[in-house]
């Protein structure tokens, strides 16, 4: 789950990470206000769920409350695309409006999880404010890693050795510590997936601060933190996957025109492969589940043909603990109440199969069936362009 | 023969009782497995019946501990819910055994980083998964929740991330006459107990599997990783295919684990590597048993 560098920022101030003082906006008139309380220069941010918002004219210097008014009049409402948003860009409905603060040097800090080792892996780089993708690629040796074990958690001595390693000066490296363990702290706390600190801003007053934040969740410990649905911001994300995730389908949008539905995230991936192999592209990433009912097949399948691009459907079922029968029932039900008017070519193997294809043969619509994986690609990719008219009829 | 698991497997359920264990530990005792014991706490002392099965009543204990000291039980299976997984995979490996398959899914990252630094200080337990389908070793023994039919007794051993993805590369071997040794599926999360590397290792050493099949998927590095080791070490024919070479980066395809971050764990990179170390790696996932059939005439 991601969320908006304000709620970032408001989450690690708990855990003792410095922040600037700001507060969100969602009016100039509001903007106006908070610059007026905070006094001096100050830095009006946009609040979309991507980075790059600087070279994208999302982040922007008012020296006064009357032009943080002013650009925030011209953000507000404003389409921003940057090269994480794609060329649709998104559209800007909230600021946070921050103090300037007196820049010396920025570095980068940040926290993953290390899938390989099995540990948090906290990161941190003298390239601050670049993107760590490029500095990763070009420079990885400017990649400061420590592990840290869980049972004991991160030590000062790790800390320490990060903050010398990016060239701080001894006076600094207490601060530094203090400000990376804290950071620590609110990751482990928040059952982050990420914390990424960027830049980790030094000031010519000699303090640090967190200038950008961004903090990713853990989806499956969202369990023990129920505050965090409150943030999440449905403007974000795709409309139709915030309507699969309502019956518990896991649904991607891609470019595609063939939508598929599938069983099984592996089994999903590979079916969209095997769309584009047999020459197609694929509409979107849908994954029933193990145990999908019929009435969350039908949903599922009402969801994959709202996507407009959608000119023909696969569904590909290997039936486990999701029968093919229950499969059939449910797609029937959908097909009739939905009036689907697009081809939809069905391949089902496993348990009940044979059960399955009669309801699918009794249904009185017309489905094409798939022999198997690259038979029924083939033919829903023909179907997809219009190109073939004749279809099997269940038998 | 086979690896991990067969007829000397004597199973401890964990979360027998619940709506989700009870259904597929009846599916496994149906195909052979013998489970000896469940573990539900609160409900030690009293027994599981499987409806319709001549399997005996199975007793229930308190405490892993308790259940592999009085029946002997060596592999447990976990079926309890997410919140509590990783509790049942620490309390297995701290009983002793040798062996625990974790089905859950859903289970918090972190929960994992724990349990898994305590496995590795243990050393003693093998992990397979969390959230994957199990493991069987096809008419010996079943652990998970794949359906048991599609499979066959024979020679290749098949590794994936994936449950029903499995099912299909296996259905395809079977209906080509093709048997397995044994198939593991290691689990679709970012922590996972036994990876590809570690499945190829048992494999290579197993004599009776003449191929192995490796079903990976994006993110991460693990198909690397296992790729440099067969390069290095294997001479059995390897067969591959990498899930996910339409996947866009950045975004989590049902799979915790399966998702490209910072340009890392494409399906470029992993076919890439597994073709530099020799695997016959497919593009499409529907000529898997075509090409096993293929490499085991050479």
């Amino acid at each position: 789950m991601k969320i908006h560098e304000y709620q970032a920022k408001e989450i690690l101030t708990k855990y003792q990470v410095k922040i600037p003082r700001g507060r969100p906006a969602l009016t100039p008139a509001e903007a106006r206000q908070i610059a007026e309380q905070l006094g001096g220069a100050v830095v009006v941010k946009a609040q979309i769920h991507a980075g790059g918002r600087g070279k994208g004219g999302g982040v922007k210097l008012a020296k006064s409350p009357e032009e943080a008014e002013k650009l925030a009049r011209q953000m507000l409402g404003m389409k921003l695309v940057t090269h994480q948003t794609g060329p649709e860009g998104k559209i800007v409905e909230r600021l946070l409006v921050e103090e300037a603060l007196h820049i010396k040097k920025e570095f980068y800090l940040g926290i993953v999880i290390d899938r390989a080792i099995g540990r948090p892996v906290f990161m941190a780089s003298a390239a601050g404010g670049m993107e760590i993708e490029e500095v990763a690629g070009k420079t990885p040796e400017l990649i400061l890693k420590e592990w840290i074990d869980p049972t004991i958690g991160f030590q000062p001595f790790q800390a320490r050795r990060l903050a010398f390693g990016l060239g701080l000066a001894a006076e600094q490296v207490g601060r530094a510590t203090q400000f990376m363990t804290a950071l620590f702290n609110a990751f482990m706390a928040t059952d982050a997936s990420l914390a990424e600190i960027n830049p980790f801003l030094l000031t010519e007053e000699g303090e640090f601060y967190a200038l950008d934040a961004k903090i990713n969740f853990d989806d499956n410990a969202l369990f023990r933190h129920k505050d965090f649905a409150a943030l999440r911001d449905f403007k974000e994300e795709d409309p139709l996957e915030v309507e699969a995730s309502k019956y518990g389908l896991n649904y991607i949008k891609l470019d595609g025109n063939v939508g598929c539905m599938v069983n099984g995230a592996g089994l999903a991936m590979a079916t969209m492969d095997i769309i584009k192999y047999a020459g197609g592209m694929p509409a979107n990433f849908l994954d029933v589940g193990g145990g999908a009912s019929a009435e969350q097949v039908k949903n599922a399948f009402r969801i994959l043909i709202s996507d407009k691009n959608v000119k023909a459907v696969l569904i590909n079922i290997f039936g486990g603990i999701l029968r093919c029968d229950t499969l059939a029932t449910g797609v029937v039900a959908a097909a009739k109440e939905l009036n689907i008017n697009i081809p939809i070519v069905v391949r089902m193997e496993g348990t009940n199969v044979a059960r399955g294809r009669e309801i699918l043969a009794e249904s009185g619509l017309n489905f094409t069936v798939g022999e198997n994986m690259k038979d029924a690609a083939q033919r829903v990719v023909e179907l997809g362009r219009g190109v073939v008219t004749q279809e099997s009829p269940v038998h | 023969m086979s690896i991990l698991v067969d007829k000397n497997t004597r199973l401890l359920v964990q979360g027998l009782t619940g709506k989700e264990g009870s259904f597929h530990a009846r599916n496994c005792a149906e195909y052979g497995t013998r489970i000896v014991a469940g573990m539900t706490p609160g409900k030690g002392g009293t027994t599981h019946q499987f409806d319709g099965l001549q399997h005996p009543p199975v007793p229930i204990f308190n405490t892993v501990a308790e259940a592999v000291a009085k029946t002997g039980a060596n592999v447990s299976v976990i079926f309890v819910p997410p919140a509590f997984a990783a509790d049942a995979i620490m309390e297995s490996a701290d009983a002793g055994l040798a062996l625990v398959v974790c089905i859950s899914e859903g289970i918090p990252t972190l929960d994992m980083v724990r349990a898994w630094n305590f496995l590795q200080e243990k050393k003693t337990t093998r992990l397979i998964g969390p959230n994957c389908p199990g493991i069987i070793s096809p008419g010996k023994c079943k652990i998970g929740i794949m359906p048991g039919h599609i499979h066959k007794e024979g020679q290749v051993g098949v590794i994936s991330r994936s449950g029903t993805l499995t099912y299909e590369a296996v259905d395809q071997l079977t209906r080509r006459g093709i048997g397995q040794s044994t198939c593991i599926g290691i689990g679709g999360d970012p922590i996972i107990g036994t990876t590809h590397l570690e499945a190829i290792k048992l494999f290579n050493q197993d004599a009776d599997t003449q191929a192995i099949v490796m079903i990976g998927e994006i993110g991460g590095t693990a198909e690397e990783e296992a790729a440099a080791y067969v390069k290095a070490h294997v001479k059995k024919p390897v067969v591959g295919f990498v899930a996910g070479q339409t996947a866009p980066p950045g975004r989590r395809m049902g799979h915790a684990g399966a998702i490209i971050a910072g340009g890392k764990g494409t399906a470029a990179e992993k076919m890439k590597a597994m073709r530099d170390a020799g695997i016959h790696v497919v593009e499409s996932p529907a000529d898997i048993g075509a090409k096993v059939e293929e490499v085991l005439r050479k």
